[in-house]
């Protein structure tokens, strides 16, 4: 993307954003609440009209396109609480007009490759706040498309639980190889989950540093990632560039 | 079950008031005081016992006329839920057509059904067309506004979601919307059943040959007035009926709308 600005009435928000993504790689997105990135995964998505600039997925522009090819997943899992879990999840095949059987039996077996077989016919009101994300996540991968947009996809949960789950992220994201932007506040969790952090500024947002994280040592848990003496550091000159942004 | 349990249970004490309020008209009809306060002769004033009574030897001309009320009632309920469901859907699918007819919508509830009553019968005769076409058109409003308000207040996240998994318009009715107005429309069709009965009692005095409505009059008439109350307590039974069973469709098919509502999901947050 290139140039991206967006305002809402007199209030400019994103002021010329640059940022590029390569294929399979997680970007996340870190900067102040209301700095307008949940408006610039939107944008990505072609879920709100772009004001100025472009953005391509794959070489396509066009804001139906990158709808097409993207699914966005916001904080608040939106599951339906009349529907299963499985069904929930299959809500991604039967938007695009896929039958309820055939997408029953495939978002189960999706439910469980995320470590929910047992819940597949359970209804959202029986599931704690993380089991909720993860079948939210289940939705989002069947979608299928190539490119992945969470925004705080964590942000409602108690610490504990968050970290499991940035962990399963982690995981599920190498097995997955999507390309996948993630919008969070937390530091340690974009620099955790992300392959790269771009860094983002208040109102009206740039990107004042893009980071490559650390790669962490291998066959570590998520404990030991972040308190690899790497992450620390880039954790701490993370930090720093926010406070000066 | 345990929610029917628990609603027996708490229905006792109004069923204990119920009775102490029969019990005490009772007295004071049976006794005549009830006559004397009110300055009338004593049998225009009947006691539940006379009316209890009227209900077991007239049973034969009271069902009878229940029975013809019920089928106005039931033709014209379904006629309003068929009608309320698809105006409600079609204003809410087009904003313009909203505009434009839910001012209409809301006239339809201003018409003094006691003034169109008669005119529906000029219309079409004394057969159950115009008591159908009164019952719809007292029914239509309720169910129709709260059908069209259920399928609004799916949250623009949602409807934005939907459009990022690819849904189109008619799937997001489908999905979601639809199965979020579902108890809402229960609910508009709740309150169309209990003033379903009222419009039938309308239709039926504009002119009518049979049906409770239709009796009342002549037990007006003929100061049979214990088997006018008689009429009345038919009447009631036929409203709560179907106002039960709307409640059991709501508990079986519309039960999450309860929990949500009550908070259970924004309990987490």
């Amino acid at each position: 993307m290139a140039g991206v600005e967006h305002r809402y009435g007199p209030t400019e928000v994103l002021a010329g954003i640059d940022l590029e993504v390569a294929g399979g790689e997680t970007l996340a997105l870190v900067g102040p609440s209301g700095c307008g990135k949940s408006t610039l995964l939107e944008l990505i998505g072609g879920l709100r009209p772009l004001q100025a600039g472009t953005i391509a997925i794959g070489g396509t522009t066009a804001a139906a396109a990158r709808t097409a090819a993207s699914t966005w997943m916001p904080q608040r899992d939106l599951l339906l609480p009349w529907a299963s879990a499985a069904d929930n999840a299959a809500l991604a095949l039967r938007a695009r007009g896929g039958g309820r059987a055939e997408a029953r039996r495939h978002a189960s077996r999706l439910l469980e490759h995320v470590g929910l077989g047992g819940f597949a016919a359970a209804l959202p009101h029986e599931l704690s706040g993380g089991m909720r994300q993860r079948v939210a996540f289940a939705r989002t991968l069947l979608a299928g498309t190539p490119v992945l947009l969470l925004d705080e996809p964590f942000a409602a949960l108690d610490a504990i639980t968050r970290g499991e789950l940035q962990a399963w992220l982690v995981r599920t994201l190498a097995e997955e190889r999507r390309t996948t932007v993630l919008v969070t506040h937390d530091v340690e969790e974009a620099l955790y989950v992300g392959d790269r952090v771009a860094l983002m500024t208040r109102r009206p947002a740039r990107v004042t540093a893009l980071i490559d994280v650390p790669p962490a040592p291998a066959g570590a848990s998520r404990a030991e990632a972040i308190s690899d003496p790497a992450f620390v550091a880039a954790r701490a000159d993370a930090l720093r560039a926010l406070e000066e942004a | 079950m345990t929610a029917g349990r628990r609603s027996i249970a708490g229905a006792w004490p109004a069923l204990l008031v119920a009775l102490a309020l029969v019990g005490l008209w009772q007295l004071a009809a049976s006794s005549g005081a009830l006559a004397d306060a009110l300055g009338l002769e004593p049998f225009l004033v009947p006691s539940p016992a006379e009316i209890g009574e009227s209900l077991w030897e007239d049973r034969g001309l009271l069902a009878e006329n229940a029975w013809v009320t019920l089928i106005e009632v039931l033709l014209g309920f379904a006629a309003a839920v068929a009608l309320g469901i698809a105006t409600a859907v079609a204003l809410h699918l087009s904003p313009l057509l909203r505009r434009v007819s839910y001012p209409l919508v809301i006239a339809s509830q201003t018409i003094p059904v006691i003034v169109i009553a008669p005119v529906l019968v000029v219309w079409f005769g004394f057969g159950i067309g115009p008591k159908v076409a009164i019952i719809a058109l007292i029914c239509f409003f309720p169910i129709a506004v709260n059908t069209l308000d259920g399928l609004g207040t799916v949250p623009a996240e949602q409807r934005l979601l939907m459009r990022s998994l690819g849904a189109g318009r008619l799937r997001l009715l489908t999905l979601v919307e639809a199965p979020t107005a579902v108890p809402f429309a229960l609910s508009g069709a709740k309150i169309a059943a209990a003033v379903a009965v009222i419009g039938a009692v309308f239709g039926e005095w504009a002119g009518a040959t049979e049906g409770l409505g239709h009796l009342m009059l002549i037990d007006n008439a003929q100061l049979e007035v214990a088997r006018l109350f008689a009429a009345i307590v038919w009447l009631s039974a036929i409203a709560i009926a179907l106002f039960a069973c709307l409640s059991l469709i709501e508990r079986r098919i519309a039960w999450w709308g309860e929990p949500v509502k009550a908070g259970e999901r924004g309990g987490e947050r």
